[in-house]
């Protein structure tokens, strides 16, 4: 029988786990195989038990700091602060009627919410709790997870298509355009963190425990800060939220894809949303912020679990705090700061970040993790200035161009009699034209 | 390969939970559908036409330029893993390949694909 001491108290699960072996194994004789199959559909049971819970509490969470944002109380009814406010949601949602539209493809229609929800929840079976504290260690962990995500698009495709609904139809086209563009800059972005795990020294870099790790000396948005906030963004767009929310842009097509759906079903949809919200800050908090990295883990991994989940709420905050400040920004607008900007900025980022990771590696060997880490933040810290300057460049270009154009078209017309005095130096000029709203 | 059985596991109980509340809830919920009810949102008016129609062909071909993007960025994935033990002249071998990937960016931006009309 694994013997309980102080260390065990620390690592709770990890003894759990083991002592449950034993007894299954050892004491009922059980066949491996079957231990195993207990064990795993015992861990399976629990992980996602804990993430379909999650929302409950996030939804209120949001609710709440959104209200505060916006100079309100948010809900502060049912239960102490309005805790029980999801939950009563929950309660009115099973009694609400379940409407198919007439001439909806039924099996479709039924599907959808389903498969969102999946596509949100196998993300968890890869996330790293604490050391030894994962669900499925497959050294692939990356392209996974990146696979797993792609399954969400086409869920939203599924349910936009089968209602049967002009608006819902063209929320499932606008889904196309967007999270599939905005796929690119983010797998771009994940090539970054695998290239420095590598080069940490980590045996298969792509697996998210190793990653975490590899993390254990300095994070990797210290190392590669640029390849954070390209995944960030890109995951905002993902998940459809403001500025990016035109999937569901309430006030041009109604509510997007989900417009017929109704009770339990938009339920789940409103499910696979909020936990996609909250995984992504996992991600981000696994992939970038070091996961369960932080003071005293190895002898108390139980602590892991605390560190992941304060920052990915931290993570979290930042999310709302996004949805509150941004407005909405236009189809084209969106497409053209992907294609344009995310995209050619990630492949530099990708290019800069190999080259300088390659010729540490090759003429500085000893300067170790941090050492590398903080040369990698100098060359993103330079790039990232360079990016902002180039584009401050073309701005400025754009501006001058649009001035020229300005004062040489007819003068007199009185449209323009700010420039047609004839008096402003172009200095001027183009002082006033920084103040002048955009043509 | 255990690990792969989790997945197998996750992804079956993935849908048997999101199903529970589902069902639970056409159990519980009325069913009292009409002809009014079970017709197509569209702010108070009636629809018109079909809703299964040709789209606007902008979205199509973003999703081409897509598929070719993400295919490539898939090559880039074991060469990212492989990153430690290669010599710097390999690294060089996927600079190239990422430029030509870039290539086709300039491409399709100068044919005027991503102006969305």
């Amino acid at each position: 029988m694994p013997e309980f001491t102080l260390q065990s108290l620390g690592d709770l699960i990890v003894y759990l786990g083991d002592l449950l072996r034993f007894l299954l194994g050892v004491q009922l004789g059980l066949p491996e195989l079957v231990v195993g199959l207990i064990m795993n559909l015992l861990t399976v049971v629990i992980v996602a038990t804990v993430a379909l819970l999650i929302p409950v509490f996030t939804i209120w969470l949001e609710r709440k700091v959104a209200g505060r944002f916006q100079d309100r109380l948010g809900p502060n009814r049912v239960g102490p602060y309005g805790l029980l406010q999801s939950i009563a949601d929950v309660v009115k949602l099973l009694g609400k009627e379940d409407i198919t539209p007439a001439g909806a493809d039924k099996v479709v229609y039924n599907l959808a919410p389903l498969l969102s929800v999946v596509s949100v929840i196998a993300i968890w079976a890869v996330i790293p709790f604490g050391p030894g504290m994962i669900g499925a260690d497959i050294d692939v962990g990356i392209l996974y997870v990146v696979a797993i995500s792609g399954l969400g698009t086409i869920a939203i495709k599924m349910g936009g298509w089968s209602s049967n609904n002009k608006f819902a139809l063209l929320g499932a086209f606008r889904t196309v355009a967007q999270l599939v563009s905005y796929e690119v800059p983010m797998i771009v972005a994940l090539l970054i963190p695998v290239i420095i795990a590598s080069g940490f020294g980590a045996r298969h870099p792509m697996s998210m425990q190793e990653i975490v790790i590899a993390q254990g000396n300095v994070w990797f948005i210290i190392a590669a800060p640029l390849a954070a906030l390209l995944f960030f963004a890109t995951s905002i767009a993902e998940i459809g939220r403001a500025p990016f929310d035109l999937l569901e842009a309430e006030s041009e097509i109604v509510a997007g894809f989900h417009i017929e759906y109704t009770g339990m079903k938009f339920g789940m949809w409103m499910l696979g949303e909020f936990l996609h919200a909250f995984t992504i800050c996992v991600l981000t908090a696994v992939i970038f912020l070091g996961g369960w990295q932080g003071p005293g883990v190895n002898q108390w991994p139980m602590l892991g679990i605390f560190y992941l989940f304060a920052k990915s709420f931290f993570m979290y905050f930042v999310v709302i705090w996004v949805r509150s400040t941004l407005p909405r920004i236009r189809i084209d607008h969106l497409l053209s700061f992907n294609w344009k900007f995310l995209v050619p900025v990630s492949l530099v980022a990708l290019v800069v970040t190999a080259l300088a990771q390659k010729a540490m590696a090759e003429w500085l060997p000893g300067i170790g993790d941090v050492g590398q880490a903080v040369g990698l933040f100098i060359v993103n810290a330079i790039l990232m200035f360079a990016i902002v300057e180039f584009i401050r460049r073309g701005a400025r270009e754009a501006r001058a161009q649009a001035e020229a154009e300005h004062g040489s078209g007819e003068p007199g017309s009185g449209a323009h009699d700010e420039v047609s005095h004839g008096e402003a130096s172009p200095g001027e000029a183009a002082a006033a034209a920084t103040h002048a709203p955009a043509h | 390969m255990s690990e792969w059985v989790f997945i197998g596991l996750f992804l079956v109980m993935g849908i048997v939970f999101p199903s529970v509340p589902v069902i639970a809830a056409y159990v519980l919920g009325p069913k009292k559908p009409n002809p009014k009810k079970t017709e197509t949102y569209e702010c108070g008016i009636e629809t018109v036409g079909e809703t299964w129609v040709q789209f606007k062909m902008q979205y199509y071909i973003f999703a081409l330029v897509f598929v070719i993007f993400d295919v490539e960025t898939v090559f880039l994935f074991p060469w990212a893993v492989a990153f430690d033990q290669m010599a710097l002249f390999m690294v060089v071998e996927g600079v190239i390949f990422i430029a030509l990937l870039a290539g086709g960016l300039v491409y399709v931006w100068r044919k005027g694909v991503l102006e969305w009309v």
